[in-house]
């Protein structure tokens, strides 16, 4: 039976609970997986090496640095799942500012605290052969691309926009009838239009397409209300190196 | 002849983020007892600061996905307090029935997944399915349940897309609740038979003395409430700095917190143990036929206590839903306006405080954040103590098992508390 693993780095649990919230299907899965290390879910740890590495969270500290390449090493695939993972989470605001700084706001006594200045995605360190783009990961990509690897296809991450899925699903638009700032246009697809479907503008979880259009979205959310800081703000949170790399031209100076 | 142990756990397992213990024993009497949380720090206070003040609700969700709802609903509060925003009753009877959602996740995921394995000596719920499968099944439809009224209200289970300060994007039509709470119904059987099968489990003696600090309200306290406690004055909630203290310890990334300079419980058995005379209907009869008294001091059978808060959460749903009307607006305006609000709610684990001051511009000026895990480390580690002095006799093997089913008792969160625990025992 292939053996699975999920690691933790800095993170808020809610990608691997997400393996969790597979209520119908977990008990089928752990016929088909021998869940090998899962710290969250199991007090009995199997050595490696495993089938399949999910890592869930960014690299912040000196050791984790190593762990990630340990990790790497007894993995025969490893998929990093959500936006700490694939782009260093909302943690990462601190590549942006003093990091020693951010420590002395939060505790009294910063010098007990080890930490990088960086918050990096686990692609920045190892090699990693699939991700699972969201804040949190989405449920059915999840078990898709977990069931494609047992069977051997390449899992179903389609690259388009929330945009387009928002399209097919025939929600109305948001921005057009209503003049709602959304980042669908240039958000990657994979909630299924949550947001728009609220009657509320996409923010982003699934960070940016690879092309992602900002000289055209950036005019209309000015036109929808932002001012330039507010849309500097609406791109930093848990994809913010991403964003920033696609947008670099388009911002307001800091 | 000295005789020293030292019982180490480098990393605990079926626990919401990543922490250690370390106890040292010196001729059986415990010397060092510590939960060490070396979960890295992420520095939310920090880059709250220069946000706008409608984004901490949808930025401090991510603190913790396993609660994420307690996060959303304390910034709300604090947020609205600090702009004079009273809710419309319809909109904050929605938010109690999302928060519902992710009590019955919550407390789902905690009794079959992280807790019942120590009663039934296995490692996980996969294990357990193997003698127990229609219990699992159940304790799974239970906790989808859950998720399901969380996706219903919330638009997502794990990080919630549809609340908003003042209330919600959207509200559901009165038709999209009938087929949710015909899932509750099934629910209700399910965490009653929930109780009845915790209830059976074998309960190691603990009796504590941790002073409990809960919420309390017209009806059982959940979303919103004033202080209560057991022994000192209550207090109002723009005090709560001044009560509740946090500080920092070399072994952990989690600062400590202190009631009024001594240890204090938040949680289940807090609320339980203030607020059981309000728990109505099957809850109550649940919680008898159980044997649980008006209160409940044993932290192993906080998991009796986490099955009827599910049914109260169930039951309560169930009322919220009879009674909906589909509020005349979906959200009220927030704008922004300068001063310092605070904000608390029940998160599944206990007291959630936040606290925010917003700048003449409407952005965060600061911000701090109180998690149950934080507050209760210092109960942990005395129940360590406890634990660790009654097991002297055990193994190393044994005694280190026990000493992981006292922290699991508090269902910790690590993430939230970032501040958490790996287990080191030295005997010395």
């Amino acid at each position: 039976m292939p053996s699975l693993a999920v690691w933790k780095f800095a993170s808020c649990d809610g990608c691997q609970l997400t393996l969790l919230d597979c209520e119908d299907e977990l008990l089928t899965l752990a016929e088909q997986v021998q869940i090998a290390t899962f710290v969250e879910a199991s007090s009995a740890i199997v050595a490696g090496p495993y089938d399949l590495s999910l890592v869930e969270g960014s690299i912040t500290t000196p050791s984790d640095e190593n762990r990630i390449r340990e990790i790497r090493e007894q993995s025969t695939v490893l998929v990093a799942i959500g936006a700490c993972a694939t782009a260093g989470g909302i943690q990462a605001l601190r590549n942006f500012a003093d990091v020693a700084e951010f420590a002395s706001v939060v505790y009294a006594r910063p010098d007990y605290i080890s930490t990088l200045a960086t918050s990096t995605p686990a692609s920045a360190h190892v090699k990693v052969d699939y991700e699972l783009r969201g804040c949190p990961i989405d449920r059915g990509q999840l078990l898709d691309t977990l069931a494609a690897l047992l069977v051997g296809r390449k899992p179903r991450l389609p690259a388009a926009t929330v945009c387009t899925e928002c399209k097919r699903a025939g929600v109305t638009c948001v921005t057009v009838a209503e003049g709602i700032a959304c980042l669908g246009p240039v958000t990657h697809a994979g909630c299924g239009a949550l947001c728009p479907r609220h009657h509320r503008g996409c923010y982003g979880c699934f960070g940016p397409t690879a092309t992602p259009n900002m000289p055209a979205l950036i005019p209309l959310l000015h036109r929808d209300g932002l001012s330039g800081p507010q849309v500097d703000q609406v791109f930093d949170t848990f994809n913010v190196t991403q964003f920033q790399a696609a947008s670099d031209s388009e911002r307001t100076p800091r | 002849v000295t005789d020293s142990r030292t019982i180490r756990v480098g990393a605990l397992t079926r626990v919401e983020g990543e922490g250690a213990l370390h106890v040292e024993l010196r001729n059986g009497v415990p010397e060092r007892v510590e939960l060490n949380i070396y979960e890295p720090p992420r520095f939310f206070e920090a880059f709250l600061r220069g946000r706008a003040h409608t984004e901490p609700p949808d930025l401090t969700a991510r603190i913790c996905g396993i609660c994420p709802v307690a996060y959303q609903i304390s910034a709300c509060n604090a947020i609205e307090d600090a702009c004079g925003v009273t809710l419309d009753p319809e909109l904050a009877a929605l938010r109690r029935l999302l928060y519902c959602g992710e009590w019955i996740h919550s407390h789902a995921l905690h009794i079959y997944m992280l807790h019942a394995p120590d009663f039934l000596a296995e490692p996980d719920i996969i294990a357990v399915a193997r003698n127990h499968r229609a219990a699992v099944e159940r304790g799974l439809a239970l906790k989808k349940a859950g998720n399901r009224l969380m996706e219903l209200i919330g638009g997502r289970s794990i990080h919630p897309i549809n609340v908003r300060l003042g209330g919600f994007y959207s509200v559901p039509a009165k038709a999209d609740l009938k087929p949710m709470a015909e899932q509750l119904r099934r629910a209700l059987d399910d965490a009653l038979a929930t109780v009845a099968w915790v209830a059976g489990f074998d309960f190691p003696d603990l009796t504590t003395d941790h002073e409990l600090l809960a919420l309390t309200a017209d009806r059982y306290a959940i979303e919103d409430g004033q202080i209560i406690r057991s022994a000192g004055k209550p207090f109002p909630i723009n005090e709560f700095s001044e009560h509740v203290v946090e500080t920092q310890v070399p072994h952990s990334t989690a600062l400590h917190a202190t009631l009024d300079g001594g240890r204090h419980l938040t949680g289940p058995l807090a609320r339980y143990s203030l607020n059981s005379a309000q728990l109505t209907g099957v809850a109550r009869e649940a919680a008898t036929a159980a044997g649980l008294g008006e209160q409940c001091r044993n932290p192993f059978r906080s998991i009796v206590v986490r099955a009827v808060e599910t049914v109260y959460a169930v039951e309560e749903s169930l009322r919220i839903i009879d009674a909906y009307e589909p509020p005349a607006r979906a959200f009220i305006d927030v704008p922004a306006r300068p001063g310092v609000g605070h904000g608390v709610s029940e998160a599944p684990r206990g007291l959630l405080y936040h606290r925010y001051e917003i700048d003449d511009d409407g952005l965060i000026k600061a911000a701090v954040i109180v998690p149950p895990t934080a507050q209760n480390q210092a109960a942990i580690e005395d129940d360590l103590t406890r634990v660790v002095v009654a097991g002297v006799d055990l193994d190393d093997a044994a005694l280190t098992a026990m000493c992981e089913r006292a922290i699991r008792n508090y269902d910790p969160c690590i993430s939230c508390s970032t501040h958490f625990l790996t287990l080191t025992v030295d005997r010395r």
